[in-house]
């Protein structure tokens, strides 16, 4: 058995390259490197700006006055004829999808089919992805600047402002999150989804503002702080200019986290049936109305799970390589090709 | 402590006080229970709308209301507490003490199994990190992290149930699947094993082979449509299953502890009719209680036999094979149940439900076939909840114990020429358990609340369905008693993370100022 067994001595000669690799870089600098190199991350990063650029192209849309003609032929309200030829079994609606390169390739007219009322699947599933999107979006800023706010001040501060903001945290923080959101779903879901997310987001930072919290209380007992409080400096221009933006690594990575876990929340919440209601629609509402379809309308259940999967995945591995890239102890991964360029020219 | 405990629990009522306060007044505004009275043209309407005002003290303001129903809670001193009634005016108290157990029954098995597999694939991702099987795990660890259990969950109604089920009348694995299932085999147990790649490529092909012919008699024999073991097989994995376990408890250098483990699948042989008798006559839980103790003891005498100096170790080896064995040996005897429960009415052969905690047709008396119920009926929801929750106990130890390995005291055992099953296991591993433990305490609170989907989609009756019931009557009692059961468990879970925390870790002392 050799689960135990294990390299040695490979960390001095990849720390030596590691160290000589960010020499004279800046902070930002060498945080971008580590981020770019991370394959996993990158990749989803590009996924994920695809994935929003096609899924928000593909319908109309209007921003204030602005009227934005998408490209897909359908709207989600939309109710064609049920298309029958073709299809299996003599169901209708099935998906004209088609990835083999030499027969039908391409999309043809609905590539993810048709619900049980002939509204275009793939204009449903867009939409629901533009909300899950909308909310995963609006969740994660809301909620990030809460939670930089409240944690800043108690951070800063301390004392009494500090005790009240961290009970008042801790409050929000035991009541569970899917029944604060149900609550707050269920009554302001109607409102539309913007609303919901707003409110939710105002949920969402407890988590946040600890860490944040925790970054303030260690950063203002440190050097530069006392110098720039020597110089005059005001308490706002300590937090925004001197401490802020040496915890922005923390803000930044957990705000990812906010919005992977708001995705699922936004759409276990509409499953539950407190989040967007209809005629809007979300991924959580489209698969809890055609979960019983699963076994004689498949595409109605797939397509939706796999776009919550896919932004949900995205968005985790990006917060993965955030992280990777903001913690300092964090080393590159040497391979063995470059260790061995090293030993060579370290044994000439 | 006890100053540092009662510092605590004021903190801790304050805080429920507090959620609860926002809560309440959260749910109130946020929904009138008057909406369809007031709208109705009904002329007993008007009359309605009073008593249900009255009902509800809804002439009452939110913030005020809320002592109201604190005040029912306060009773705790007087021997009166109460949650309030419904609306249907049914005692909350008694719907939660229905559905606690039943959430509760939901949610332990699947933490149990996430936590162990969890922790297993962690730290063998740690160990060889950056490996191909790491970077496997990550991915999967963040797959499963992304997906929501209501979608999986259908997936495996379908695939593992209705399919199974399907499956079951006629039990014969299809080649196509064996092929494949051994080559992943084969892919895992490679993956699993570092060193050179002529020993991978035996490690492959040897589990890949293995993996094929036991499917292949699987499937020939059709030991799916009556499974069972049989006191050769019992004794052949318990052997290795005392392989195993010495191999992580001791390490085959401690003979003793390895020769003690060994005896354990042999008096389970030896045992194996008395003990089945005995099942037959005297089925229950406190039998299976019983056993185990006797289970225990037998081991502490073997080990003993075995051991004269530094018995600690070979207790613990003994101890542990033989629960395993014995646990088998329960396994063996659910097989043995599982053809007449097949042919029952009641299951009519299709064993794994997808719905429902219990089958309600079942004839009661059975403990065997009672047992199998409720195993197959936690089956589904035990693998979803196991899914979901077991990618972040995979990240989470993976990431303590590279840190713990990164730590000098470890440079300290390795220097030292401990072997290196030494310095992980008992060094390195021991370590990593304690920020874990806080981890799963609180973790597990967490889940009771995300156990409100997994209840919806798999249509059990415990506190998910109160919730639902809750927020769509607009009933504030419920609602109330549903949360303050799930916050409490999560403040208090809470305490104890950190209690125990103080207690593994000597470097912290909790103070009482």
């Amino acid at each position: 058995m050799s689960i135990f067994k294990r390299k040695r001595s490979v960390e001095v000669v990849s720390g030596d390259i590691a160290n000589r690799e960010v020499e004279g870089l800046s902070q930002g600098q060498i945080v971008r490197r580590r981020f770019i190199r991370h394959r996993g991350a990158m990749i989803s990063l590009i996924v994920l700006v695809a994935v929003i650029l096609f899924v928000f192209s593909a319908l109309d849309f209007q921003l204030f006055f602005i009227k934005y003609h998408g490209w897909w032929k359908y709207s989600f309200t939309d109710q064609p004829e049920i298309r029958t030829q073709g299809c299996p079994g003599g169901l209708g609606g099935c998906p004209t999808l088609s990835l083999n390169p030499f027969g039908a390739f391409g999309l043809g007219d609905h590539p993810f089919g048709q619900d049980d009322i002939g509204r275009d699947y793939f204009a449903l599933v867009m939409r629901g992805a533009q909300r899950s999107i909308l909310v995963m979006f609006i969740i994660g800023i809301v909620g990030g600047i809460v939670g930089t706010v409240i944690g800043a001040i108690s951070g800063f501060y301390r004392g009494w402002t500090d005790s009240i903001l961290m009970r008042f945290t801790d409050f929000i923080i035991t009541i569970p999150s899917v029944i604060i959101g149900s609550v707050i779903g269920y009554h302001f879901g109607n409102l539309g989804v913007t609303f919901l997310a707003l409110y939710l987001g105002l949920f969402a930072w407890t988590g946040l503002s600890r860490l944040v919290r925790g970054e303030f209380l260690s950063l203002r007992e440190r050097e530069f702080v006392d110098a720039a409080k020597v110089a005059g400096a005001t308490n706002r221009r300590i937090i925004f200019k001197h401490i802020l933006p040496n915890a922005v690594g923390v803000i930044i990575v957990s705000v990812t986290l906010i919005m992977s876990g708001a995705i699922l929340l936004e759409t276990a919440l509409s499953y539950l049936g407190f989040g967007v209601v209809a005629p809007d629609v979300s991924l959580g509402l489209l698969i809890s109305q055609y979960q019983d379809s699963f076994s004689s309308r498949p595409w109605l259940f797939w397509y939706p799970g796999i776009f919550i999967i896919l932004i949900a995945l995205t968005v985790n591995f990006i917060g993965d390589g955030l992280r990777d890239a903001f913690d300092p102890r964090q080393r590159r991964r040497i391979s063995r090709k470059e260790r061995s360029a090293e030993r060579k020219v370290a044994n000439a | 402590m006890i100053a540092y405990l009662g510092r605590r629990f004021s903190a801790l009522i304050i805080i429920l006080f507090g959620s609860s306060f926002i809560l309440y007044n959260l749910a109130a505004v946020s929904g009138d229970p008057t909406e369809a009275l007031r709208g109705s043209t009904d002329p007993k309407a008007r009359q309605q709308l009073y008593a249900l005002i009255r009902q509800l003290h809804l002439n009452v303001p939110p913030p005020t209301r809320y002592f109201l129903w604190l005040k029912g809670l306060l009773g705790v001193f007087t021997g009166h507490a109460t949650f309030g009634v419904t609306r249907e005016n049914i005692p909350v108290t008694s719907l939660l003490s229905q559905a606690i157990p039943t959430t509760i029954r939901l949610i332990l098995m699947a933490t149990i199994i996430a936590i162990v597999l969890g922790i297993a694939f962690g730290i063998v991702s740690a160990l060889r990190q950056y490996s191909r099987f790491d970077y496997a795990m990550t991915f999967v660890a963040f797959l499963m992290y992304s997906l929501p259990i209501f979608w999986i969950a259908v997936l495996l109604k379908q695939y593992l149930a209705i399919s199974f089920n399907n499956f079951l009348a006629n039990p014969v694995i299809a080649p196509s699947w064996i092929i494949v299932a051994s080559v992943v085999s084969g892919i895992f147990w490679a993956a699993l094993i570092s060193g050179t790649r002529r020993k991978v490529q035996i490690t492959f092909l040897v589990a890949a082979l293995a993996s094929a012919i036991v499917l292949i008699v699987l499937s020939l024999t059709k030991w799916f449509a009556h499974p069972g073991l049989g006191p050769i097989l019992v004794c052949a994995m318990g052997i290795g299953i005392a392989y195993f376990v010495t191999f992580l408890s001791t390490g085959f250098g401690n003979k003793p502890a390895f020769k003690s483990a060994l005896a354990m699948p042999i008096i389970g042989l030896v045992l194996y009719y008395p003990v089945n008798y005995f099942f037959k006559h005297f089925a229950g839980l406190l039998t299976i209680l019983v056993m185990a103790l006797v289970t225990v003891l037998i081991a502490i005498l073997v080990a003993r036999f075995f051991a004269k100096v530094d018995r600690g170790p070979v207790i613990r080896t003994s101890i542990i094979t033989g629960l395993l064995v014995g646990l088998i040996i329960i396994i063996d005897r659910l097989m043995q149940a599982f053809v007449p429960y097949f042919n029952t009415d009641a299951v009519n052969g299709r064993p794994i439900p997808t719905i429902s905690q219990s089958n309600s047709l079942l004839p009661p008396g059975n403990f065997w076939f009672g047992l199998l119920d409720t195993l197959f009926h936690l089956f589904l929801p035990t693998i979803a909840l196991t899914l979901i929750s077991f990618a972040g106990y995979v990240r989470y130890s993976r990431g303590t114990l590279l840190e713990v390995l990164n730590q000098d005291y470890i440079r300290t055992a390795r220097a030292k020429g401990l072997t290196e099953r030494t310095v992980v296991m008992r060094h390195a591993f021991r370590n990593t358990l304690i920020p874990l433990t806080t981890i799963i305490v609180v973790d597990f609170a967490a889940i009771i609340g995300g156990a409100i989907i997994t209840e919806r989609v798999f249509a059990w009756q415990g506190m998910g369905t109160l919730f639902n019931k809750a927020i769509t009557d607009l009933d504030l009692n419920l609602l109330m008693g549903v949360f303050f059961v799930t916050s409490t468990l999560a403040v208090l879970a809470n305490l104890a993370a950190d209690l125990l925390y103080s207690a593994l870790d000597p470097r912290i002392r909790v103070v009482g100022k």
